[in-house]
């Protein structure tokens, strides 16, 4: 065997290196279809149109609790106004945080949102959302953060209780 | 290869030189291997500082952060820098004497592997001294744990691409190897088993550490150019990083693992005085470990959240691994039935490797097993799983190896006196070491905290005794390696009784240019 094959060998094996590290990027939006199906990390989904088709299922009651956090580098104060709601499913609902903002200076957060059980997450749809956008608040003011959600009749009959958790993170490179 | 043939007619260089620029199979074997056993000493010596701390409850002698850089830099230099090394110096050294060829198919890109790795390895060592000290978020560097390291945050990242790419570079090399330059007539099932499990080790660290490449090139991005694929706040998720980290880092235990393989199924038949039990099958169980290694990865993540489904599928696939596992075991086994065996150094080692390391893969399907994995989870337990499997049964490996090999390599017999004692003195500490941790695991300790509650002093005082005993040993290992390079008894060609294959046709130590003559293999 002389060089030739050698190299030959050697390009093809330096394909696979290459495809692989290309393959571990791809994961990353990989990931995200696999979460969007399965709901993985807890991911909520924004309501379509076929979940908002008016009909309220009447007979069934799920309790949605809610919970905040802060992380470290933002300098808020963070809760929800109601500790939990008993809901029907197909139904709009309206819910409200509290946000304030304990420092001196003006800071822009970022809220991230995530629901256990994460099976339940692919079934509460949000309609509205502080979350949506980058929340900015001046020093020192607090401000309510409205949210409307709606839970999707086709939740699994088991799951009776969804948590609803929000982290305010602080947002980069603004504020 | 025209250079190549050119230096066939002279020896190596003198000086400095000849090890910065060799090309020799022999050489670069060499280096591995005493870079391996000197990271082996330093990662060993940040044991023992972990082992002083945790002798008794209380902080007595390190802060909590410097024990954290500990554990963290404990796991990468004994991971990267002395078992990967050491057998990567064992596949220079034994892959083209097995195989007949008279060099690794690209020998200046050897060069080049084997350089890449000193500077990495002092670059790790060094950010002990950089403003906020080392990394000290474990070896599993999670994120956002591990981006409040401090200044050494980027060497970490560098460090893992230097490694990375010296491993790329010997893998390739080692597959080209195999693949090309066989001698006539060695079919790829007559190749010995240490040459098949290196070709499958081979593969899998072409295949995963650029997955871990790219995954800490993502922590470094996230860290200093504003991505965010772990941050959550921009819509990142961290635990992605843990499915990357996993996906390299369940195959890179059976790196460390399958030459360890190899090693135990050259020196069983040797020992044993009968040729390996079922040489088919455990090609074939080394391929299914190999190909199961990669779709297991989430069973390191049992706690973080995943549906029931998820559970069950990475369970099974896991507990699977025990299959062709067991039946490498039961081969070793079948392998030394009626023989007529005899109890030199690297038998003992390699009767420890059966015993102790399938003791750590029992451990393994307790841990494979979801809902008890949620009680072992980051407890001592973990702990001395992996230290069964890695140390009694890849380190324990390496040392198996080299007093097999040492007398082929320096020509001179080790010192057998010397060898029985270290192998005894190092079985019995490993397990006074490492037994006590399944104890403090089930009872709740958990790993990488400096401090403990009451309830664990005993057993945490017996293993640290344990721990000592255990590195005073390797100096027994020290001493006779330097011993066996220095002199003693000429070993014969053949070195050991049984020993069969084609390294034990050439002299020894074999002349710096071997087999420029294929040899034939019937």
């Amino acid at each position: 065997m002389g060089d030739a094959a050698n190299k030959r060998v050697t390009v093809q094996l330096a394909l696979v290196v290459v495809a692989m590290f290309g393959f571990g990027f791809a994961m990353v939006p990989l990931y995200d279809v696999l979460c969007d199906l399965t709901g993985l990390n807890g991911k909520t989904g924004v309501a379509s149109a076929e979940g908002l088709d008016g009909v309220v299922d009447e007979e069934r009651w799920v309790t949605v609790e809610f919970t905040a956090n802060v992380n470290s580098q933002l300098p808020w104060k963070f809760h929800p106004n109601q500790k939990r709601i008993r809901v029907h499913p197909g139904k709009v609902y309206a819910a409200s945080y509290y946000a304030e903002n304990l420092s001196e200076l003006a800071v822009v957060g970022q809220a991230v949102p995530s629901v256990t059980p994460s099976r339940s997450a692919r079934y509460f749809s949000k309609t509205e959302c502080f979350c949506f956008n980058q929340q900015r608040l001046e020093a020192g003011k607090g401000e309510e953060m409205p949210l409307r959600f709606i839970v999707d009749k086709a939740l699994p009959k088991e799951i009776t209780t969804i948590t609803l958790a929000y982290t305010f993170f602080k947002s980069e490179g603004e504020g | 290869m025209n250079t190549a043939s050119n230096h066939d007619a002279h020896g190596p260089k003198s000086g400095i030189m000849r090890w910065i620029t060799t090309t020799n199979h022999k050489d670069i074997g060499n280096m591995y291997l005493i870079v391996a056993l000197a990271m082996f000493f330093v990662g060993g010596a940040m044991a023992m500082v972990i082992r002083a701390e945790l002798f008794q409850p209380g902080l007595q002698l390190v802060n909590p952060h410097f024990f954290n850089q500990m554990t963290t830099l404990h796991a990468l230099i004994m991971v990267f820098g002395a078992v990967m090394p050491a057998f990567v110096g064992f596949a220079n050294w034994q892959v083209p004497l097995m195989i007949g060829a008279p060099d690794m198919a690209l020998p200046r890109l050897n060069n080049w592997s084997f350089w890449l790795l000193p500077f990495a390895a002092v670059m790790l060592v060094s950010t002990l001294f950089m403003e906020g000290g080392a990394p000290a978020a474990g070896w599993t560097m999670y994120p956002p744990l591990v981006q409040q390291t401090g200044d050494a945050f980027p060497f970490l990242i560098f460090t893992v691409h230097l490694l990375g790419m010296s491993s790329i570079l010997g893998a390739i090399n080692i597959i080209v190897t195999i693949v090309n330059m066989r001698a006539p007539g060695m079919t790829l099932l007559k190749m010995p088993m240490f040459v098949w499990t290196w070709l499958i080790t081979a593969f899998l660290l072409i295949a995963v550490m650029p997955v871990f490449a790219g995954a800490v090139t993502m922590l470094l991005t996230d860290q200093y150019f504003g991505t965010s694929f772990f941050n959550t706040a921009g819509g990142g998720d961290p635990v992605l990083f843990q499915h990357l980290f996993w996906f390299f880092g369940h195959p890179e235990v059976y790196i460390m693992i399958l030459p360890s393989f190899g090693v135990i199924s050259q020196v069983i038949p040797t020992f044993a005085r009968k040729p390996l039990f079922g040489y088919a099958s455990m090609v074939y169980a080394t391929a299914a470990i190999a190909f199961l290694s990669f779709i297991v990865w989430a069973h390191h993540m049992f706690t973080v959240g995943m549906p029931i489904s998820g559970q069950l599928y990475f369970m099974y696939a896991t507990v699977l691994i025990a299959v062709p596992t067991g039946v490498k075991v039961f081969n070793w086994l079948a392998t030394m039935w009626r023989g007529s065996m005899t109890f030199e150094t690297p038998m003992l080692f390699a009767l420890g490797v059966v015993v102790m390391f399938t003791f750590g893969g029992f451990t393994g399907v307790m841990m494979g097993t979801a809902p008890t994995d949620v009680q072992y989870h980051d407890s001592y337990f973990i702990v001395a799983h992996f230290h069964y499997t890695l140390v009694s049964g890849a380190v324990f490996s390496v040392f198996c190896g080299a007093y097999y090999w040492l007398p082929k390599w320096t020509g001179y017999m080790y010192d057998e006196k010397l060898g029985k004692l270290h192998f005894w003195l190092t079985a019995i500490s490993f397990n006074v070491l490492f037994f006590p941790q399944h104890f403090l695991g089930l009872a709740g300790m958990p790993r990488r905290i400096p401090d403990y509650a009451l309830q664990f002093a005993d057993w945490n005082m017996v293993s640290s005794i344990g721990g000592f005993a255990f590195g005073l040993a390797q100096l027994i290992f020290l001493w006779v390696v330097i011993k066996a390079v220095r002199g003693g008894e000429p070993a014969s060609d053949e070195v050991w009784e049984g020993a069969d294959g084609l390294e034990w046709t050439l002299s020894s130590p074999p002349p710096y240019h071997s087999f420029n003559e294929a040899p034939k293999v019937s």
